[in-house]
């Protein structure tokens, strides 16, 4: 296959790794500070898109929705949590699946209420809105490159917000010994706030980049977010290198896979491989290391 | 006469930290073979190793002479080797009987039946009671396990060990926390089962060892630091020091 | 579960009542309730099974959806191949979910309880993803059933007397058989690994084999309820597959009591009531039906079994998580 376009399926394959990135750390964070394994987090991506497809709506200026938008996401996701979430932390884990579900399918709903069904669009942003030329023949949308780019940006700014910070201190610390900080005067509560409401954002973060790319509609967030499940499992759960190995080893797979399946296999049967194609990774896996590549055995 | 159980130069380390260092020893039939030792001298990890929860680095362990070092927990089991928890492992949510009659379910084996409801099994249910009832526990068998006192535990805990028929029980700190009424009824009760079987005592309580033990080994920081009958142990300077101190007046 | 407990008689006397009400409905000549009835006992098959696993051995499948759509694509492929008896039709469900219960499920099984929710989630929409790309047989749209699935001669599960009955006669069959099941030594060895894994190894029986055993029945008896739906709606969609259904699954075990069996058929019973009312209501009854799952979980401690027997002396609330 022609360089041009291994170099485009990479950069595709990178971005979407990147995004499931995104929503992996959510995930991982919030099951590791908190105990809390949430459904609902494809919700936050979709709401993020939605957001940003209302806003830009209203404004013309792409900075203007972005921030209106991210600023709708920490209010909504700040009043889930003190509300909804927070009597989940001292249930087990079945209640949390089942409670997070319901508030997923309820948000799904509820932008169908307020926006209708019909797939909401937005437009690129006018700066971002151009070619780059790859190689001798490939043009690649300037806008993908961005979106992988603030991902990976994301990314170290939370390892920098972990690293660096008290508030990240305090996070980590939680993730390890969560009984104890609360002894050591830490506001237990208001960092659980925190910490979800900063998973929320990475998702939302997620959607709202997506947002020109995808048709805008309920449940958009729910297949990243079984990806992103089946990346946390790859990697190990609480682990962050793991998430983002994992991720992009899921979103390489992915895209690889559906280019390259059909070809080998056939319409049929490579549509079909190519869909399972990270499951197949899944499982394989946890066959061979069950707490996945680098979780804590 | 041949070992039940046998530790062939055990080595295990956790990063810089030894936690067994070179342990060899033996377990008997109807012997009871105490093992003693100040806290943090790695007698949890040394178990783990027998039953298999833990790896050791070097050595192996042998039972009725063939090494078992490859075998994970259940099939130690099937072997012969049972372990009584310290704090007790039970099936909460299960009677005391059933908890007891799960013990006779392993024993034979018979996991795989599917139809036959084991409340109308007699056969079951009665080995179930007659677990129940060696350590005295016969009238508390419909109790959620989960409800029956802390001492009550550690007897079903104990007759679940026993309940499996086993070659080899490996006894974690059965006396701990029980008062002096329930400590004696305890040594009563290992005095009178130890012919069956070889034990390996793991305790801290004196009087219960130099009463119950045939052959004593010593374990301070990982290694084996004496071995032999209770007298020559009680006499033994290095044990005196490391050990017994002033308790030693036993 | 704990030592047999007696229900109370008024408690026997509702469920009476309720299979009384079940058997009768279908005689009224009304479809819509008859059609209603049939839904119920599919989907009360759907979440008993369901219970098998989630509270007999503490194992939250969020993948079911899978086994149940599986059914339904079986009665909806297998006439194209000209085949439309129930004698074959359902033990050819029940034998292909169970290879896929036993080639997924020893590879879910392997896994602790919090990547096993993940991981059956994860093979439903695998599940689901194949035949949403299945493209000649509809793709996400899904296809029409050709031909409903024959009893006997030309006795057809396309009338909804014949389904109604078929399905609560299978769900009673099927509830006897889980109900021996958990109390065999089987039964019990599965209560025992749910409790305590480590102690049981420690006995000499090894959890996994038992498990994966438990996996494979309880999966493959899901698919007749999928049959049953299949000709129920005249059509094949793999939304039946998708992890909506999955949940609400859940949700009607937890509705009913978990680990109880009969919980599980009340919770189905209710949940499909819950739907009818709702959707009658209002466009939006998804939102309704999401907002009350959540009240349920955050509100009530113990389902409608539960809550109908009064006082359980212990509170056991399945987990997904081992210890």
């Amino acid at each position: 296959m022609a360089l041009g376009l291994l170099i485009e399926q990479t950069f595709n394959g990178l971005q979407l790794g990147m995004i499931l990135f995104l929503m992996a750390i959510g995930v991982t964070l919030a099951f590791g500070v908190m105990n809390l394994i949430n459904l609902a987090h494809g919700s936050m991506l979709m709401l993020g898109a939605y957001f940003i497809a209302a806003a830009s709506a209203k404004t013309p200026s792409y900075l203007i929705a972005f921030v209106v938008a991210m600023a709708g996401i920490a209010l909504v996701a700040a009043l889930l949590e003190v509300t909804l979430i927070r009597p989940l932390y001292a249930r087990g884990h079945l209640d949390q699946v089942l409670a997070t579900f319901g508030i997923s399918i309820a948000l799904n709903e509820l932008v169908i209420w307020i926006w209708g069904r019909e797939a909401m669009f937005v437009s690129l942003p006018e700066a971002l809105d151009g070619f780059v030329q790859i190689g001798s023949n490939i043009q690649y949308p300037v806008y993908r490159l961005a979106i992988t780019s603030v991902a990976i940006l994301a990314g170290l700014a939370l390892f920098a917000l972990l690293s660096r910070t008290r508030l990240g201190m305090r996070i980590r610390a939680g993730a390890e010994k969560g009984e104890m900080i609360g002894a050591l005067g830490v506001n237990v509560r208001a960092l659980f706030t925190a910490v979800f409401v900063i998973s929320a954002m990475l998702a939302a973060l997620g959607g709202v980049m997506l947002g020109p790319l995808l048709a805008v509609q309920s449940g958009m967030g729910d297949p990243l977010l079984i990806l992103a499940l089946a990346v946390v499992v790859i990697g190990g759960i609480g682990s962050l290198k793991g998430a983002l190995v994992a991720s992009l080893l899921v979103g390489l797979t992915d895209t690889f896979g559906r280019m390259v399946f059909p070809d080998l296999l056939g319409q049929l049967v490579g549509n079909i491989v190519a869909n399972a194609s990270v499951y197949i990774l899944m499982a394989l896996v946890i066959a061979i290391r069950p707490t996945g590549l680098f979780g804590k055995r | 006469m041949s070992a039940l159980l046998e530790l062939r130069h055990l080595h295990k380390r956790f990063g810089a930290l030894v936690v067994t260092d070179d342990v060899s020893l033996d377990v008997r039939p109807g012997e009871i073979h105490a093992l003693i030792g100040p806290n943090g001298a790695g007698k949890s990890c040394l178990i783990g190793q027998i039953t298999g929860e833990l790896r050791p680095d070097a050595g192996g362990v042998l039972m009725h002479g063939k090494p078992i070092d490859a075998l994970p927990t259940e099939s130690r089991a099937r072997l012969g080797l049972a372990r009584a928890y310290q704090v007790p492992r039970l099936f909460g949510t299960m009677t005391a009987q059933s908890n007891a009659s799960l013990a006779e379910i392993a024993r034979t084996r018979s996991s795989g039946q599917f139809w036959t409801s084991v409340f109308d099994d007699k056969a079951l249910q009665a080995a179930a009671h007659g677990a129940l009832a060696t350590v005295g526990l016969a009238a508390r068998g419909s109790e959620p396990s989960l409800l029956l006192a802390h001492g009550e535990k550690r007897l079903l805990e104990l007759a679940m060990g026993f309940a499996t028929h086993p070659a080899v029980l490996l006894l974690d700190e059965p006396l701990a926390g029980l008062g002096a009424g329930d400590s004696d009824a305890m040594i009563a009760l290992l005095a009178r089962l130890k012919q069956q079987y070889g034990i390996l005592l793991v305790e801290h309580d004196m009087n219960a060892v130099f009463a119950l033990a045939d052959r004593i080994s010593v374990l301070v920081s990982g290694r084996i630091i004496a071995s032999g009958a209770p007298e020559s142990i009680r006499d033994d300077q290095r044990v005196r020091a490391a050990y017994l101190g002033d308790e030693l007046d036993v | 579960m704990m030592a047999p407990h007696r229900p109370a008689l008024g408690f026997k006397l509702i469920l009476g009542t309720l299979l009384l009400a079940a058997l009768i409905v279908p005689l009224l000549d009304e479809p819509y309730y008859t059609k209603l009835i049939a839904r119920m006992a599919i989907l009360a098959i759907a979440a008993m099974t369901l219970d098998l696993l989630v509270g007999y051995a503490g194992l939250v499948s969020f993948g079911h959806a899978a086994f149940f759509g599986l059914g339904v694509y079986t009665a909806g492929l297998l006439p194209m191949l000209g085949i439309q008896q129930a004698i074959i039709i359902f033990p050819a469900a029940a034998l292909i979910a169970g290879l896929f219960a036993l080639i997924s499920g020893a590879v879910s099984l392997r896994a602790s309880g919090l990547y096993f929710i993940f991981i059956t989630l994860a093979f439903s929409q695998m599940v689901f993803y194949v035949g949403q790309g299945l493209r000649m047989f509809g793709g996400d749209d899904g296809f029409q059933l050709k031909a409903p699935t024959l009893l006997i001669g030309n006795v057809s599960l396309g009338n909804p007397v014949v389904l109604a009955y078929t399905m609560i006669g299978a769900l009673v069959l099927l509830t006897w058989v889980s109900h021996r099941l958990t109390r065999s030594r089987f039964g019990q060895t599965i209560l025992a690994a749910r409790d305590n894994e480590s102690k049981l190894s420690a006995l000499g029986l090894a959890p996994y084999p038992h498990r994966l055993v438990l996996y494979v029945i309880a999966c493959s008896m899901c698919s007749v309820a999928g049959v049953g739906f299949a000709n129920l709606m005249e059509y094949v969609s793999p939304s039946t597959m998708s992890w909506v259904v999955s949940g609400e699954l859940l949700f009607m075990v937890i509705l009913g009591s978990a680990a109880t069996l009969i919980g599980p058929i009340l919770g189905a019973v209710v949940f499909v009531g819950l739907e009818q009312v709702l959707s009658e209501w209002t466009e939006h009854w998804m939102f309704w039906l999401g907002a009350l799952l959540v009240l349920r979980v955050l509100l009530l401690k113990d389902g409608l079994y539960g809550l109908l027997l009064g006082k359980w002396a212990l509170r056991r609330q399945p987990s997904g998580s081992h210890q």
